[in-house]
């Protein structure tokens, strides 16, 4: 079964159309992918590196390389949480424990119900509002741990 | 006096930013009419180069000599690149600018791209600022519905695509040459710098590449004149700038004031000095890749020039603060820990050096570290000096690290002596 519907072929046509060659689309190619299956997995890397005629061995090149291309499972929600200078200084290790307590889950790990993922990221521009954390790219700055157990459970609710 | 800020006028803190017909009313887009319909390329690179326009994307180079670099017979289509990718520590002044007046942002992309004889641009965002992405995909539709971008703008013959993309994430996007090869779909990877990307970069075409703060500049350059643009400044750099302050300061915070603001007003009424039980140990004046300096070194005007002889650089003036309840060897760590992460690969110094100095300093940081360590560190900042790698990330980040082997020697020392961190 192929996995790339006729409707993403046409947002990945629409991305082709607009570069300068095939390859160009690809970084976008496999962000609308993935904003439809949740991740990059080898089946449809295979079926966008056919789509934008390139080698799959070239995408998956530049689908490592990436932050934000996952080529593994993650959680219906992913929580970035910065590890850069701002952040460190203000107390992110501390807050980071209480995710990780809370949610019983190590960075890089998802969720047993597949809610959340848990991922570092770097400086996510909020340095005067330390520390931060981004769910599903919604930024959430001045973070506390009781804080962070009212956004969590807002989302959990919402799922 | 009256400061005038224009980068920041229709800046609302909090609130949605300015429509394309609210920007028109308060005089936006007056300044591409202008150029688009009685200026030639050259004579907009005049202004820029009597403004003295100097680069905010961190090294500061000036404007018009990149602008005017583009060799006159070269290739077309020429690109034109805004520089969104702000993913250096500490820094957030360009999320800033996009998030609160995205038509700002437009309307230099769109006279650089004239200066440069460019048709085709691009906006590259970093994934995160996912508020300024919105705002600018808002904005871009309605510069493309009232006849800014697109065909025959305003009738005067010149045409501009621009088009948003969205990273999907890693320091090294944001430096020139990598920059392109994300754009073509390839791992962003820098490249040498010759051919310059001004004769031949993105799909083998001349390319402009210019930070967000920069370009944002531009309108009112040639709406007010290089003059009043010069006369902006405190200093010999022209203009205002985003300067930003980060750690246990009372109110960090972003401003924009005139250019060469000394660093101590800065921190001291802007940020409301430090927070309550602590005193300040030392200071990066421009992000991540900037020499630390001390108490001494506030005084300092914060421009290029003056930045420089106090033994730093300027860079993104984002002001991170180090106090002196924060172990600084465990900052130092976290910086290097960050560019080990970042390093794209590609060359050896860089791509050993720096996990190799990262573990360093988490041993000394862990009561494991021996003496030698320091003189190893030493060798690692000589061994990623400029010049020695592709790019700048390498000797980027031995700034931070050549300025702490000076300035916290003893601090480095004790750590190793008493087999322990002395903050924990
Ligand atoms: C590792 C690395 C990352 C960089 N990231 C950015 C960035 O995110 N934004 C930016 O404007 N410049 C960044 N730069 C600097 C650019 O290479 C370039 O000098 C700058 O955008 C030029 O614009 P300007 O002349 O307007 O300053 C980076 C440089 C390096 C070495
Ligand atoms: S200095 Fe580092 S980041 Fe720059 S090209 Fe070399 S390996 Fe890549
Ligand atoms: S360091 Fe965490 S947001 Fe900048």
């Amino acid at each position: 079964m192929p996995l790339l519907t006729d409707a993403m072929k046409q947002e990945l046509q629409a991305e082709i159309d607009r570069s300068e060659t095939r390859k160009a689309a690809c970084i976008e190619a496999m962000q609308i992918v993935q904003r439809h299956l949740g991740w990059i997995s080898d089946e449809s890397l295979l079926e966008i590196a056919d789509f934008l005629q390139m080698t799959p061995d070239e995408l998956e090149g530049v689908a490592t390389f990436y932050n934000h291309i996952y080529r593994k499972p993650v959680g219906k929600y992913v929580i970035l949480i910065c590890d850069s200078v701002c952040c460190w200084i203000m107390g992110y290790e501390s807050l980071q424990e209480h995710i990780a307590r809370t949610l019983g889950i190590r960075l890089g790990e998802t969720t047993a119900d597949g809610l959340f993922t848990l991922l570092p990221i770097q400086c996510l521009g909020a340095c005067a509002r330390a520390p931060a954390i981004m769910i599903r790219g919604e930024l959430y700055t001045d973070l506390t741990p009781e804080r962070f157990d009212e956004i969590i459970a807002s989302y959990r609710r919402e799922a | 006096m009256t400061v005038e800020r224009p980068l920041t006028a229709n800046i609302q803190p909090g609130g949605e930013p300015l429509s394309l017909r609210e920007y028109e009313k308060v005089g936006g887009y007056q300044a591409v009419r202008k150029v688009l319909t009685s200026m030639t390329p050259a004579q907009v690179i005049d202004v820029m180069r009597e403004s003295d326009l100097k680069g905010r994307g961190g090294a500061g180079f000036p404007t018009a000599v990149k602008w005017g670099s583009v060799p006159l017979d070269s290739k077309k289509p020429r690109h034109f690149i805004a520089d969104a990718d702000e993913m250096e520590p500490g820094t957030f002044k360009d999320r800033v600018l996009m998030e609160g007046d995205p038509h700002q942002l437009i309307e230099g992309v769109i006279i650089g791209s004239f200066a440069t004889e460019a048709e085709s641009a691009f906006i590259f965002i970093r994934w995160e600022y996912t508020l300024a992405q919105k705002r600018l995909r808002r904005a871009i539709a309605e510069a493309y519905e009232n006849g800014y971008l697109g065909k025959n703008i305003l009738g005067s013959g010149f045409n501009l695509g621009l088009h948003l993309h969205v990273s999907a994430g890693r320091y090294i996007c944001g430096e020139g040459t990598a920059l392109v090869r994300s754009l073509e779909g390839d791992r962003a990877i820098p490249h040498s710098r010759v051919p310059r990307q001004t004769e031949c970069g993105l799909w083998g075409k001349p390319t402009i590449l210019n930070n967000v703060e920069t370009l944002c500049n531009v309108p009112h350059i040639i709406n007010k004149g290089a003059e009043w643009f010069r006369d902006l400044s405190l200093c010999e750099d022209g203009g205002t700038k985003m300067y930003s302050a980060s750690g246990r300061v009372k109110r960090p915070g972003l401003w924009e004031l005139p250019m060469g603001t000394p660093l101590r007003e800065i921190i001291e009424e802007h940020a409301g000095g430090m927070r309550e039980g602590y005193r300040l140990k030392a200071v990066m004046p421009g992000g991540a890749s900037t020499d630390f300096l001390l108490e001494e070194h506030l005084d300092v005007p914060m421009s290029f020039g003056s930045v420089q002889k106090a033994g730093s650089r300027l860079g993104t003036g984002a002001v991170i603060v180090l106090d002196d309840k924060t172990c600084p060897i465990g900052m130092v760590h976290n910086l290097e820990y960050f560019f080990a992460h970042e390093s794209c690969g590609w060359c050896t110094p860089c791509r050993e050096g720096l996990p190799w100095a990262a573990s360093i300093l988490q041993a000394i940081e862990n009561g494991k570290g021996i003496p030698e360590d320091l003189s190893t560190l030493e060798k690692l900042t000589w061994m990623m000096a400029p010049g020695r790698t592709f790019c700048a990330l390498a000797p980027g980040a031995m700034e931070p690290l050549g300025s702490a082997l000076k300035y916290f020697r003893e601090d480095f020392e004790q750590h190793i002596r008493e087999k322990r961190c002395p903050w924990r």
